[in-house]
C-alpha cells in the first residue's frame, strides 16, 4: 500500500487519486471505493456523486477555493495539487478552504512538492502529505520538517492569533 | 533600533537550524539542484559567475556597531575581507563558501542579523528613507511600521512561493527618498482630514525589463489595517499573478492586465474578509514597535554658537567646507546633523567596503552617533545623529578612513550593479564604466557646479543598478558577443517618478566618458540659472543632447 504523512505520522494511503479525464468530465467513469475526483468531474456529475460518501475532490493549482466554496464541508477529504513545488497557489487555496469555507476534513497536498515545505503547508491547514511513489524519500524528512518552526509571527490556520496578540498577554 | 525578545530569537534560531538541515540534505544528494534553489535563495544564497553570493538582510538599512564588527569578522573569516552595500540597503558577500553559509548564519544570529528572504520569490526586505527619524520633513518615523511589516512577512507560510519576488517600501516624507513608486507595493504614510494616520497604497511599480510607475489603489488605509490590507494584496497576487512566464510574473504585469481599478476592487473584496480580523494591529502593538525607535539622548545645544564655529572652520578649509556642503544634511534637532559617508571614491567598485573600514565605521558610530549607522539605497552609509560640534573631528577621521569623498548626490556618486565582473546574467561590465566616468569628472569644483545628478548603471535589463530612473541611465547591451552601452536621459526616482528615454544607438565602453561629457556640456550651455540637470532635460527634451552626442566629428 502506498504511504503518506498524515497528522505527523506515516500511514497507508487508501484513497485513489483520479486523473483529469481526457474527454468530457460528465462522461468520465469514476471508479468505486475511496476516490478523489477532479473538481470538474465533481461539478459535472454532482448529483450522482453526491450519493456517495467515499468521494473526495481535488483542486488543481489554477482552481480557487471558492469554486468549491461551502460545498467543501460535505467531503471527508479535499486535496490541493502542486504541478511544481515552486507554484505556491495551493497555499492560499488551503488556507481559504479552512478559514473561509470551514472545511474540517482531511486536507491533502498532492503532486510535486517537497518535505521542506511541510511546515508551511501545515500552517496553511494541510494535514496530509502525499508525495507520490516517486518521492517516497520525502516521507521521513517531512515528519521532521513539520516541526521546523514552533513559533510564528503571523496568523495561520494552526495559530489564529498573531504573535503580537500573544506577546501582549 | 529593534531588539529581539525570546520569541524573535526562537524563530530565528529555528530558521538557521532548518537551513542547516536543508543544506545537509542537498549536499547528501537527497535534494536536487533545482529543489534546493528556492530554499537557498530564501536564505540569501545566490550562485553566480565566480562564486556563491550571500545577501545579508539589513532591515530598513539600520545597523549598530556590534553588527558592523561582526560583519567585519565575517568578511575576514569567510570572505576576502570586503563586502558590498546593495541598492536595497542590504550587504552582500561576494566570495563565501557554500558549505559555510549555515555557520555564517549562526554568527549573524549572535548579533540579531539574518539573510531571510533576501532573494527568491517571496516578500523581501522592506526599505525606507535612510534619514528616517531624523529628517526635517517627516510626518512620523516610518521604521516602526517597517518593523511591523518585517515581522508579518518573515516566514509567512502562504507567501513563500509567490510568482516572483516582492518588494515593499515605505516613505513618510514629502520628498520620496525610498523610491516607493518603483516598488511592488509603495506605502506613503499620510494623515487624513480627521488627523488619523494611515497609508496611501501604490501597487505595481518596478524596474527590470518592463519598468512601470506604481498605481495608487487606495488613498487611505488606516494604520491598524496595514497588515490585513497587505495580506489581501498578496493573496490576490499569489492566486492570479502569472506563473507561465518568469518575465511576466511581477505584480506590475497583473495590475496592468487587470487594470489598476479592477485590481483595487479585487483587493477590496478580499480585504472585506480579513479586515478587523485578529491580524488587525492593536494600539499596544503599534506603541511597542514605536518604543524601539525613540529619540536618543540628544544634548541641548546652542546651535547659533556651534554654527558660527563651523562656519569659521569652513572658511579656513575648503575641503572641509565642500564636505559640509555635499555630505552633511540638516537634522530635526538643533545642534545635530546627519552625515553621509561616501562609498564612492574613484577606483573602488561603488558600494564596496572593507573589514577594516567596517570596524572604523563601528568606532565612528560609537563615538559620534549613538552606536548606529544606516545603509542607503545609493550605496553609501549614514551616521544619522552627529553633534555639529563634532563635525570637524569626524571629518578628519572619516577622511583618513576613505569615507569622506565629498561627492554625495553628484555625478560621481553613481549607482552601479556588479555587472559582468561578477554576475552571470550580465551583458556587459558596469564597474569599469563607473570608474572611467569618475575619472573623467575628477574636478570637484566642476562637479559641484553641476549640482545633483543621478547616474545609474546596470549591466543588463534586469536593472539592478536602476538605470531607468537615473537622470542619466546606462544599460549594458550585448551585440554579437560584444559589450555596448545604451544611454537614457530623464529618469527620476523621486516624487515625479519617471523612466528615462533612450537617446539612440549604443556606444563602446571607451566612448562612454566622452558621451557623458557631451551630455553634461549641453546641460551647462542650456541651463538657466540654478536649474538642476533633470529640470533642464525635462524643459528642453532629449533632442539637443542627442544632436551633440551623435554629431559627426568635424
Ligand atoms: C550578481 C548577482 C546578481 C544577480 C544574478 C541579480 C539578478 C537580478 C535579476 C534577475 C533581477 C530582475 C528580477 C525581475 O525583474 O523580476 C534583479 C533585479 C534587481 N536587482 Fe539584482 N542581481 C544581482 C546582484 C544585485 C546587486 C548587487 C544589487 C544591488 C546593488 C541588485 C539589486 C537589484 C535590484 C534593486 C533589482 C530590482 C529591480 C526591480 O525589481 O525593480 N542586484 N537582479
Ligand atoms: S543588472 Fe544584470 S548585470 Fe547587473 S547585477 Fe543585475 S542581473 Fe547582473
Amino acid at each position: 500500500m502506498p504511504k503518506l504523512v498524515k497528522d505527523g505520522a506515516i500511514v497507508d494511503n487508501d484513497w485513489t487519486l483520479m486523473a483529469k479525464p481526457e474527454g468530457e468530465a460528465a462522461e468520465a467513469k469514476v471508479p468505486g471505493g475511496k476516490v478523489i475526483v477532479p473538481l470538474k468531474v465533481w461539478q459535472a456529475q454532482h448529483d450522482a456523486l453526491a450519493e456517495r460518501s467515499d468521494i473526495g475532490v481535488w483542486l488543481d493549482t489554477d482552481e480557487t477555493a471558492d469554486e468549491l466554496g461551502d460545498e467543501a464541508k460535505r467531503f471527508p477529504l479535499v486535496a490541493v495539487h502542486f504541478p511544481a513545488f515552486a507554484d505556491g497557489r495551493a497555499f492560499s487555496t488551503a488556507r481559504l478552504l479552512r478559514e473561509r469555507f470551514d472545511f474540517t476534513g482531511e486536507l491533502r497536498a498532492v503532486g510535486y512538492f517537497l518535505a521542506e515545505q511541510a511546515c508551511y503547508l501545515r500552517r496553511c491547514g494541510v494535514n496530509a502529505l502525499d508525495f507520490g511513489p516517486e518521492r517516497e524519500h520525502h516521507l521521513e524528512p517531512a515528519i521532521e520538517a513539520l516541526k521546523d518552526f514552533t513559533e510564528y509571527y503571523q496568523t495561520s490556520v494552526d495559530q489564529p492569533l498573531p504573535l503580537f496578540r500573544r506577546r501582549a498577554s | 533600533m529593534y531588539i529581539y525578545d525570546e520569541y524573535d530569537r526562537r524563530i530565528q534560531g529555528q530558521r538557521v537550524k532548518q537551513f542547516r538541515a536543508q543544506m545537509e540534505r542537498y549536499l547528501d544528494g537527497q535534494l536536487e539542484e533545482a529543489e534546493f534553489l528556492p530554499l537557498r535563495l530564501q536564505n540569501g544564497l545566490y550562485v553566480q559567475r565566480l562564486a556563491p553570493m550571500l545577501r545579508i538582510c539589513v532591515p530598513y538599512g539600520l545597523l549598530n556597531s556590534r553588527q558592523l564588527r561582526k560583519l567585519a569578522h565575517i568578511t575576514r573569516t569567510y570572505d576576502k575581507g570586503y563586502c558590498h552595500v546593495s541598492t536595497r540597503q542590504n550587504i552582500q558577500l561576494n566570495w563565501p563558501q557554500l558549505e559555510e553559509v549555515p555557520d555564517i548564519l549562526d554568527e549573524l544570529l549572535e548579533v540579531e542579523m539574518h539573510c531571510n528572504q533576501t532573494s527568491g520569490n517571496c516578500i523581501r526586505n522592506t526599505t525606507t528613507d535612510q534619514f528616517a527619524g531624523v529628517a526635517t520633513d517627516e510626518l512620523v518615523d516610518p521604521r516602526p511600521y517597517c518593523e511591523l511589516i518585517r515581522q508579518w512577512s518573515t516566514f509567512h507560510p502562504e507567501f513563500a512561493f509567490l510568482p516572483r519576488k516582492f518588494k515593499i517600501a515605505v516613505s513618510a516624507t514629502e520628498e520620496d527618498r525610498a523610491a516607493i513608486r518603483v516598488h511592488d507595493i509603495g506605502l506613503q504614510i499620510v494623515r487624513n482630514d480627521a488627523g488619523e494616520l494611515g497609508f496611501s497604497v501604490f501597487v505595481g511599480g518596478g524596474l527590470g525589463r518592463t519598468p512601470v510607475v506604481g498605481s495608487l489603489i487606495n488613498e487611505f488605509v488606516p494604520e491598524q489595517h496595514l497588515l490585513t490590507y497587505l495580506e489581501a494584496i498578496l493573496r490576490i497576487y499569489n492566486q492570479f499573478g502569472r506563473r507561465d512566464n518568469k518575465f511576466k510574473a511581477r505584480i506590475k504585469i497583473l495590475v496592468r492586465a487587470m487594470t489598476p481599478d479592477v485590481f483595487a476592487e479585487k483587493v477590496a473584496a478580499e480585504w472585506e474578509h480579513l479586515k478587523d480580523g485578529s491580524a488587525t494591529l492593536t494600539g499596544e502593538e503599534i506603541d511597542r514597535a514605536k518604543s524601539y525607535f525613540t529619540e536618543p539622548d540628544y544634548e541641548a545645544a546652542d546651535d547659533t554658537a556651534i554654527q558660527a564655529e563651523i562656519d569659521r572652520l569652513a572658511s579656513e578649509n575648503k575641503a572641509f567646507s565642500n564636505w559640509l556642503k555635499r555630505n552633511v544634511r540638516d537634522h530635526k534637532k538643533p545642534g545635530y546633523a546627519a552625515v553621509n559617508l561616501s562609498l564612492k571614491p574613484t577606483g573602488i567598485a561603488p558600494g564596496d567596503i572593507t573589514d577594516r573600514q567596517l570596524e572604523t565605521l563601528a568606532d565612528l558610530a560609537d563615538t559620534y552617533s549613538f552606536g548606529e549607522v544606516r545603509t542607503t539605497h545609493e550605496q553609501n552609509m549614514v551616521l544619522a545623529d552627529v553633534r555639529k560640534a563634532d563635525l570637524y573631528d569626524l571629518w578628519q577621521k572619516a577622511k583618513a578612513a576613505g569615507f569622506a569623498t565629498p561627492n554625495i548626490g553628484t555625478l560621481t556618486d553613481l549607482i552601479c550593479c556588479p555587472g559582468g565582473d561578477f554576475c552571470s546574467l550580465a551583458n556587459a561590465k558596469s564597474i569599469p564604466i563607473a570608474e572611467a566616468i569618475q575619472r573623467q569628472f575628477d574636478d570637484m569644483d566642476y562637479l559641484y557646479d553641476l549640482g545633483n545628478i543621478d547616474l545609474n548603471i546596470s549591466g543588463c535589463m534586469n536593472a539592478c543598478g536602476h538605470h531607468h530612473v537615473g537622470h542619466i541611465g546606462i544599460l549594458g547591451v550585448d551585440k554579437k558577443g560584444e559589450e555596448f552601452y545604451q544611454v537614457t536621459l530623464g529618469g527620476n526616482s523621486s516624487n515625479d517618478a519617471s523612466l528615462g528615454k533612450v537617446i539612440g544607438p549604443s556606444f563602446n565602453a571607451e566612448d562612454m566618458p566622452g558621451v557623458v561629457q557631451k551630455i553634461i556640456d549641453v546641460y551647462v550651455e542650456t541651463r538657466t540659472e540654478e536649474e538642476p540637470f533633470i529640470d533642464t532635460v525635462n524643459r528642453v527634451g532629449i533632442a539637443p543632447f542627442k544632436e551633440r552626442v551623435y554629431a559627426k566629428a568635424s
